[in-house]
């Protein structure tokens, strides 16, 4: 293949990993705190209609955006009072938020298909880095969102690993009674956490609907949600590697479209289906690789925490 | 006992949970009943919201479900598909397996069937549609069977790859209707030729209601007496309840898994079979208005239990039956969606009842 | 009120469902003592301690600290007024290291951590009372001692003066038992309260200043130690006198049922749990594993019933080979296994009687009529265990978790001695039971030694061991350091070779 392909691949792996990013990193910190939230699909999709539908009605993307955080907000704070206070299936729970995600979107974006966004986020060069040979057109010619995943991963990797709050988080995840009885507040903290999950789902979706479609179809997510909740296993929880593994599947995301569009003999429906077999595929052989390393899920996901529970 | 984080003083009272022994039958039933009213309640409140009157809309598909004969023989049709898929899922998430891939076991076992009744057409129906039956179960099984093994050998988790393969199934049927299969002369619609008449499953007078209710119903009958009196179904409660106490009492819990697996998706492909068979008499693109994840809410919603699962299955086939009456009037039919996501949160929030007692407690200062 | 009372808690009641586990309590602990706050297991110590550190909250009572009334809402009030507590099961997160379990919860490191700093610290104060740890290991790296260390500098790290320690001995070694004793008085010396929960009469004797004594969730009093003997202790612990049944029957083993040779086998985390273990059985014998937690025992107890694999090494039972067998084999051969987690491996807790008790048993031929369940002739069968093992249930339908510990013991050895097995594993068989129940089941496995059935007991209380094992052997580490006729040893001995040293070698 000419060289331009591959980096044109390349930048649109990264396009088509960012929502995924996002998602991944959102159910990193909600998993973190000891809660499977499996409706990133259902915040998605609430993320991408709201937002879609502000930018609709306001004319401006970044008020979709804060729209698109709000509802993916919203829909988590369900989930982390079903399952942290209320104490339910964790997996229902997230199932349930996905068919509510997914009827919500469709009802609430019924008017809305059809209509292409007024503006969307657009691509911003940086000066002088988006002229570096190679590394410039791969990473440096993007829109903002983009670029903030770029300095959320960092900044996660950071709050995580060596500040104090960080710690209590992680440790919440792992053994809520430690962490309660040295006064961290173990409830506080999964409902913050869910929540910001549900926040970064919500970007996540609204890139889909105002970067990179832009527009708003039902069910427009297509399983993103459910591949980044696989993601989080492949990356063992570690934002850095989650980075990584969204590029990967946007990846073969791009490549798909880009084989199609080539022309290549191969029936479209079968290059559809590449995201999901690889997701099984990565999945397996992620599994396989925690069990051999023995590392993997903070200790007490999905179990919820009952302190007077003897 | 209570839940601090619920616990709330004021004016000197305190609300607390306290842990439940055993829970009254009454409360088994009050519970999911409520639910489903606060849910309808609360999707008003939505479609108020949005500028539609809910009372209006809940009678329109309350008529359009319940109404006519029309209505409710509609509604026992699309009940057939909710039991069988309801049932594979419920027995599978007795064992914690989290199948959400009836969807793509629906498609699979409609893919099977449509396979024999397009490519052996010149048998005799009593042949044929036994045939089908058993192509219809075994696409569904193999296709549940698919994300068992790694479940059941490498403890890869179910609940994902389930779902991945709902997509590459529907991707698959897709291919088919969309090229090889295609019927020559249907204008270009995503669809196969007709069936023969020997590949359609009778129906019941004039109505669309078909043979599969009778599968269906046996479905049950077979799945009660699998769990209460057999070994196997003893089985799978046991692993269900406790993985340890399972592997501590001897049973082979891979084992299990690739076969409650076998069963739950051979359900679903039967149902898919029915659909094929029973009402479109073709394999076409989209055969499933989501049953696959109306499943999961109406097994849920059941608590497991296989005779639940008959009433269930036909509420919710009202439900989806109504949900298409009310698209006339401009609503959109992922509002049926909306309301099943209400519903099962609060079945999920409810839950809490039966299983805590709530105490108004007099505080002290 | 004197102003050296750290501690007041008045009047202090609290129920969970179905249990009053404290009623109208008192107890007072002064700058400087180490109080024992004796009673046996479900005599309401733990209950109220937790009410002490802001884990549960009382119905009724009052806490006085330091001369001020509180109500603690949380843990974190708690731990601001001084008081620290070191659970019986550890509070700590398992992949996190020494220094971040150490600095969790507390904001004394600020918002952006400077681990150099942290472990700087905790050096300075491991150094002055003699606990070495490293700050950099990760929990699970560590001894079950060295934890119980890091749970003491945690408290000393955020500051506490009311320290509270929940059967601190119950995981050491004699030896180590006693420099823990040495470290409290050393802590009670600079002008804290340290508060010990126990049941072990031994110890109260041999550290406590003052003594409060529970039974049944009700305050019996509080005595000077100095003032009072092992048996009244006794008296107000029990409320009557006791006996252990002792093995004194003749020792007259048969064949051989069990032998281990050469067995390795590695625990969850992957690391060699057993090395090169050697043991036999015998029949009408009961062989003592004695040892602290967590030296091999739950992984020995796993390998000889098929439910961990074995790295290598023979396994035999009734001179047939059974490596790496599954666990349904192993049944088949005779086994008898009394799992230490109880509810959470050898019953099914939402289930009923009768599915407790066909638990292993419901795929013999009798049990069934052709394809199904003969549940008649099975609610039978539970209904005559229950009569004579003498379990108390509400109903045979009602779920096994509302029974008490006692009862589900009673009911989980009905099941497992209903099979008649020449071999039997029995983990920890009376922890946390009361003494008519643990009479009981002491009872029944020397009926089964009696009978013929060979026995591996696991036990950490060195007391059951002496009184039912013919012969005990120790594991530390994962290997055994001796095997020795019970007869034949002391208590200094085994607690040697507990703490490492091998039969018949003398103290470095």
């Amino acid at each position: 293949m000419e060289n331009s392909i591959v980096l044109s691949i390349m930048a649109a792996a990264i396009i088509a990993g960012t929502p995924l990013l996002y998602a991944a990193l959102g159910e990193i910190l909600a998993e973190r705190s000891g809660v499977l939230n499996l409706g990133v699909e259902g915040m998605m999709l609430a993320g991408a209609v709201s937002g879609f539908m502000v930018t609709v009605m306001s004319g401006n993307n970044w008020l979709g955006l804060i729209f698109a955080i709000l509802a993916g907000g919203f829909m988590a704070l369900i989930h982390a009072f079903l399952c942290v206070t209320l104490k339910a299936n964790q997996v229902v729970s997230g199932l349930a938020l996905t068919i509510f995600g997914t009827g919500v979107s469709g009802y609430l974006g019924k008017s809305l298909i059809g209509i292409p966004a007024p503006v969307t986020f657009e691509k911003i060069p940086i000066p002088v880095l988006a002229k570096i040979p190679v590394l410039g057109p791969v990473l440096f010619n993007h829109d903002a969102l983009v670029y903030i995943s770029y300095i959320l991963v960092p900044l996660i990797w950071f709050f995580l690993y060596r500040t104090n709050a960080g710690l209590k988080l992680r440790s919440v995840g792992e053994n809520p009674a430690a962490a309660d009885a040295v006064g961290v507040n173990v409830f506080l903290t999964r409902y913050v956490y869910v929540i910001v999950g549900g926040m970064l789902a919500g970007i996540g979706g609204a890139y889909l609907s105002l970067a990179y479609a832009p527009t708003w179809l039902e069910h427009m997510t297509a399983g993103r949600g459910w591949i980044a909740v696989a993601l989080v296993i492949f990356a063992v929880w570690d934002p850095v590697r989650a980075l990584i593994g969204a590029y990967i599947f946007g990846g073969v995301d791009a490549l798909g479209f880009r084989l199609q569009a080539m022309g290549i003999m191969i029936p479209s429906f079968f290059l559809k289906m590449l995201p999901y077999i690889f997701t099984i595929v990565v999945l397996i052989l992620a599994t396989r690789e925690t069990h051999k390393k023995r590392v993997g899920a903070p200790g007490s996901l999905t179990l919820p925490y009952d302190r007077e529970e003897r | 006992m209570s839940v601090p984080q619920i616990a709330k003083k004021e004016q000197g009272f305190r609300v607390t949970l306290e842990k439940r022994g055993t829970t009254p039958y009454l409360i088994h039933f009050l519970v999911p009943v409520s639910s489903v009213v606060a849910a309808l309640l609360v999707g008003a409140i939505f479609l108020k919201a949005t500028g539609h009157s809910p009372l209006e809309i809940y009678a329109m598909m309350f008529n359009g479900a319940f109404g006519s004969m029309y209505g409710i023989s509609e509604t026992i049709v699309k009940a057939i598909p909710l039991m069988l898929t309801g049932l594979g899922v419920s027995i599978a998430f007795r064992m914690l397996l989290w199948n959400i891939g009836a969807e793509g076991q629906l498609y699979m076992g409609a893919f099977a069937a449509s396979w024999v009744a397009l490519f052996a057409p010149d048998m005799p129906g009593y042949i044929m549609l036994p045939l089908m039956f058993i192509a219809g179960f075994l696409g569904g099984a193999l296709w549940g069977l698919l994300p068992a093994i790694p479940r059941a050998f490498l403890g890869v988790n179910e609940t994902i790859t389930t779902l991945m393969l709902n997509y590459v199934a529907i991707l698959w049927v897709d291919y088919l209707v969309y090229g090889p299969w295609k019927d020559p002369k249907g204008f270009n619609f995503p669809l196969t030729a007709p069936f023969r008449d020997s590949a359609s499953l009778p129906t019941f007078g004039n109505s669309r209601v078909h043979l599969g209710l009778l599968f269906a119903l046996a479905a049950v009958v077979i799945v009660y007496v699998l769990l209460k009196h057999t070994r196997w179904g003893y089985e799978i409660r046991i692993i269900g309840e406790s993985q340890n106490a399972a592997r501590y009492a001897g049973m082979n819990i891979g084992k299990n898994i690739l076969l409650v697996m076998l069963l739950s998706g051979g359900l679903a492909g039967l149902a898919g079979m029915a659909e094929v068979s029973g009402i479109t008499h073709r394999l076409q693109h989209g055969i499933s208005s989501g049953y696959g994840y109306t499943a999961i809410i109406i097994a849920w919603l059941s608590k497991l239990n296989p005779w639940a699962i008959i009433i269930v299955s036909f509420l919710f086939g009202g439900l989806l039956v109504g949900g298409f009456s009310i698209q006339t009037s401009g609503l959109p039919s992922a509002t049926v969606f909306m309301l099943q996501g209400l519903i099962l949160f609060f079945v999920l929030g409810g839950e809490i009842l039966t299983r805590y007692r709530i105490k108004l407690q007099r505080g002290r200062k | 009120m004197a102003d050296s009372t750290l501690v007041s808690m008045r009047g202090i009641t609290k129920t969970f469902p179905g249990v009053l586990a404290n009623s109208d309590v008192n107890f007072e602990a002064k700058k400087g003592e180490i109080h024992a706050l004796l009673g046996e297991n479900g005599a309401g110590k733990s209950t109220l301690m937790n009410i002490l550190t802001g884990l549960y909250r009382p119905d009724e009572g009052e806490i006085w600290i330091k001369g001020e009334k509180v109500v603690f809402r949380s843990p974190k009030e708690a731990i601001a007024a001084g008081i620290g507590m070191v659970h019986q099961h550890f509070r700590l997160v398992q992949p996190f290291t020494v220094a971040e379990n150490l600095i969790l919860g507390s904001p004394r490191p600020g918002r952006i951590l400077n681990m150099k700093q942290v472990e700087k610290e905790i050096t300075s104060i491991s150094k002055k009372f003699g606990l070495e740890v490293d700050p950099r290991a990760k929990i699970w790296q560590l001894s079950v001692g060295e934890q119980q260390r890091v749970e003491i500098i945690k408290m000393l790290y955020r500051g506490a003066d009311i320290l509270i320690l929940d059967e601190p001995t119950a995981v050491l070694t004699p030896q180590e038992v006693k420099e823990l004793f040495k470290t409290l008085r050393m802590m009670a010396d600079e002008g804290r309260a340290v508060i010990i929960i126990t049941h072990k009469l031994h110890e109260v004797m041999a550290v406590a200043d003052r003594v409060t004594v529970l039974r049944g969730g009700k305050y019996i009093g509080t005595v000077n130690k100095k003032e009072t003997t092992k048996q009244e202790l006794t008296k107000m612990m029990v409320g009557r006198e006791i006996e252990l049944s002792s093995n004194q029957d003749d020792y007259n083993p048969g064949e051989d049922v069990l032998i281990l040779e050469n067995i390795n086998a590695l625990n969850d985390k992957g690391y060699p749990a057993l090395k090169n273990v050697n043991l036999t059985v015998k029949e009408g014998e009961i062989l003592g594993i004695a040892g602290v937690a967590g030296n091999g025992q739950r992984e020995l107890a796993e390998v000889v019933t098929g439910l961990r694999e074995i790295q290598s090494g023979t396994l035999k039972i009734n001179s047939k080979q059974y490596c790496n067998c599954s666990p349904l084999e192993i049944i088949d051969a005779g086994v008898a296994h009394i799992p230490e987690d109880r509810l959470g491996m050898g019953l099914v807790p939402s289930l009923g009687a009768v599915e407790n008790i066909m638990l292993k048993e419901y795929r013999k031929k009798e049990m069934n009529k052709g394809l199904f369940l003969n549940h008649k002739l099975l609610k039978k069968k539970t209904g005559e265990l229950i009569e004579e093992f003498g379990v108390k249930t509400a109903s045979i339908d009602s779920p096994v978790k509302l029974m008490s510990g006692g009862n589900l013991q009673r009911l989980l050895i009905a099941r497992e001695i209903s099979c008649q097995p020449k071999f039997i594993v029995a983990s920890y068989p009376v922890r946390g039971l009361d003494v008519g129940a643990i009479e009981a089941v002491h009872r029944i496995l020397l009926e089964q030694r009696k009978a013929g059935a060979a026995i591996l007991l696991i036990s950490e209380d060195l007391e059951e061991i002496f009184a039912l094992a013919d012969r005990i052997a120790v594991l530390y580490e994962g290997e055994v350091m001796g095997v020795i006729r019970t007869s034949e040893t002391t208590v200094e001995e085994i607690g040697l070779m507990m703490a490492g040293s091998r039969e018949g070698e003398k103290v470095s």
